[in-house]
């Protein structure tokens, strides 16, 4: 592997710089391996969890679909009309088939940066690789799914995606856990290449279990011209997530936006962010960032912007809606300007549903619980991700369906 | 010959906001099917009758009682006053992201064949571009933009009482002559109460009575044309000036009235 193990192994002990410190100890390893099979023929409640996070198991409006279950792929396939111009496939797979493929590999994520990275390096449990070649557009979605069926268990995935120059495309991505499932840990290190003039829009739905715990390292490396768009929700309690994707505009006129939908429930720690370094002339950033925080809730949010180019601009939005006295909003927007005409911009609002949208809710007609869940249900409206048909209406029922069960 | 019955009947009505008086021994009757008007300068309690006629809890009624339809709304909270079919459009609402004006026409229409059918019809009455009703409400909507949506949402929702709170300030002259005509069309078949302070919405609107206030009381009440040919001749010192010679005149009668009791 290209990595400097020895490097590696010297920061199995290193706490992440945020978040809850775990003990990587505490999870097991020991996952019973599932043999390949299409989706639709997986368990019922593992088609039906995965559902809840977007994933069609009748691959209707698909173009393309990756399923890996604990640690094993047990589908990986696109259309045949595709065959040719996307790959989809573990990086395990990948990684043997392409000789190329290390120069993408732990290339915008270190693997010494904490013992989270270490452990994905060390346990690699496949994650997907996607690839859309030169000129492709694809307009119907791309699907992953990364299920766990085995409480206390940890799942390191690594994935890539690569958008050759030119080529677009819609990706979806489901984590998801079995009911059964408390405790875990997932690691995930994403790192996404988008060539001269690609469009991606990867958007990313998080289901996750009271007891569990999620430590994504994301980047982004965006080309001349290209713009990537990246949609994360996250609705369900888990026990403590923390991630911090940066997205670098390193092309002339490349575009980056980040999205975000957080509803922190029960006694969940949630601490979210985006970083966006502007090196690019004409590069352009936002950040876009949703919270919702009731019972004991936790929720950081984060967002950090770096003008590194004379010609460049970024906005960092942050909202904050408190459901419950017992939760907390922290919002930590943070601008860094390197080089003069940069411009950088952040707003950030925290607090408690106005009285006033409520009984103006009222006077239409609504009763106060329902004025109450209208507005909270507006405060994680999807139509700031402009996601195509075919994937926002899915995605609006599965936030009214988690925010009918949360209120 | 029977009485004419109110639709809405305030008694002695006296409001507190924030422990301050902001209406004083209100009385005002609107009987079913009229529409009246209430005139008075910037503060002087016009949208407080309003939000305390539709249960606004920041407005504390101290005194007095609210009527309608023959039951006695007092104490009702503003969504149960809205299902006994009072209906508002609002002078300044708040925007709401994420919620769509579709969203509330919806709540009114429901959503048959019929409902898409008349909700195209009330946008095409209003000159108004069905694509605002995918907009999150009142999130940057223009002076307008905002007047429209509130009366799009009284008209869905077919009020029995129509509240409609200074539809025309901040609207230029093409939007007054179209907001006019839909609120009269809508005000023939229906009750309700305008506020106006510069009266330019009674070009189009033809109503039945109109009331002036000063400080939280009525100064007085009758034809609107006339009164309000007084306002813009006058201003509204005059007005107050008459409620101050309208109360002497009342302790008056009060004196001349014991007087004679005694």
């Amino acid at each position: 592997m290209s990595t400097d193990r020895e490097r590696v192994l010297k920061v199995e002990g290193k706490p992440a710089s945020l978040g809850p410190d775990l003990d990587i100890g505490e999870f097991t390893r020991e996952a019973k391996a599932w043999s390949a099979c299409p989706v639709p023929l997986l368990p019922k409640d593992i088609v039906r969890q995965s559902l809840s996070a977007g994933i069609r198991a009748d691959e209707k409006d698909r173009v393309g679909t990756y399923f890996q279950i604990d640690h094993s792929v047990v589908f990986q396939g696109i259309q045949k009309v595709f065959e040719g111009k996307i790959d989809m496939m573990s990086t395990k797979y990948a990684f043997n088939k392409y000789g190329w493929f290390k120069d993408y590999w732990w290339k915008l994520v270190q693997a010494d940066t904490d013992k989270y990275t270490a452990l994905a390096e060390r346990n690699w449990d496949h994650g997907y690789f996607i690839r859309v070649l030169e000129g492709q557009k694809v307009t119907l979605p791309l699907q992953s799914c990364l299920f766990i069926s085995k409480d206390g268990l940890n799942q390191n995935v690594h994935n890539i995606i690569i958008l050759e120059p030119e080529a677009e495309a819609q990706v979806i991505t489901g984590c998801v856990v079995h009911p059964n499932v408390q405790k875990g840990l997932h690691v995930g290190v994403s790192e996404f290449y988008l060539k001269k003039g690609a469009k991606l829009t990867f958007t990313m739905i998080h289901n996750w279990a009271q007891n569990f715990d999620v430590r994504p390292r994301t980047a982004v490396f965006i080309e001349d011209g290209a713009k990537f768009v990246n949609n994360y929700i996250c609705l369900k309690p888990v026990k403590s997530l923390q991630m911090y994707p940066v997205a670098y505009c390193k092309g002339v006129d490349s575009k980056v936006r980040f999205n975000s939908i957080l509803y922190g429930g029960g006694n969940s720690y949630i601490d979210v962010g985006a970083k966006i370094v502007l090196q690019g002339a004409g590069s352009r950033g936002e950040v876009i960032s949703n919270a919702i925080a009731s019972d004991r809730a936790q929720i950081y949010a984060r967002g950090l912007l770096v003008g590194e180019h004379s010609e460049s601009k970024a906005h960092l939005e942050c909202r904050g809606l408190l459901l419950s006295d017992k939760a907390l909003i922290h919002a930590v927007p943070e601008l860094t300007a390197k080089v003069g005409g940069t411009e950088l911009s952040h707003e950030a609002a925290v607090g408690k549903i106005g009285e006033d949208q409520v009984q103006y809710l009222m006077a239409r007609g609504f009763s106060e619980a329902d004025a109450r869940s209208l507005i909270v249900r507006g405060f994680m409206d999807v139509s700031i991700f402009g996601l195509p048909d075919e994937l926002k209406d899915g995605i609006k029922r599965i936030v009214d369906e988690a925010v009918k069960g949360t209120l | 010959m029977v009485a004419s019955l109110n639709l809405l009947e305030i008694e002695d009505l006296s409001v507190e906001v924030d422990g301050k008086r902001i209406l004083e021994g209100v009385n005002l009757e609107i009987p079913e099917g009229e529409s009246h008007v209430l005139f008075g300068p910037n503060g002087s309690g016009k949208t407080s009758i309003l939000m305390t006629i539709l249960g606004f809890p920041d407005y504390k009624v101290v005194s007095g009682r609210i009527r309608f339809d023959g039951i006695d709304i007092t104490n009702m909270s503003i969504d149960e006053r809205v299902k006994l079919g009072m209906g508002i459009a609002f002078q300044r609402p708040p925007a709401i992201r994420g919620v769509k004006l579709g969203d509330m026409i919806h709540n009114f229409l429901k959503s048959d064949a019929k409902a898409i059918k008349k909700e195209a019809e009330l946008c095409d009455a209003l000159n108004f571009e069905k694509e605002f009703l995918s907009r999150d409400l009142n999130l940057g909507f223009s002076g307008g933009e905002v007047k429209k949506s509130e009366i799009l949402q009284v008209l869905a929702q077919k009020p029995k009482f129509a509240m409609l709170d200074e539809p025309d300030s901040g609207v230029d002259i093409e939007n007054l002559s179209i907001i006019g005509k839909v609120i009269n069309n809508f005000l023939k078949e229906s009750s309700g109460l305008l506020i106006t302070h510069v009266g330019y919405i009674l070009r189009y609107v033809e109503v039945d009575k109109s009331h002036v206030l000063i400080k939280g009381e009525i100064a007085c009440s009758g034809e609107p044309i006339k009164i309000l040919d007084q306002i813009l001749k006058e201003g509204y010192g005059w007005c107050e000036k008459c409620l101050q010679i309208n109360k002497s005149w009342c302790k008056n009668v009060d004196r001349q009235r014991k007087s004679i009791k005694g």
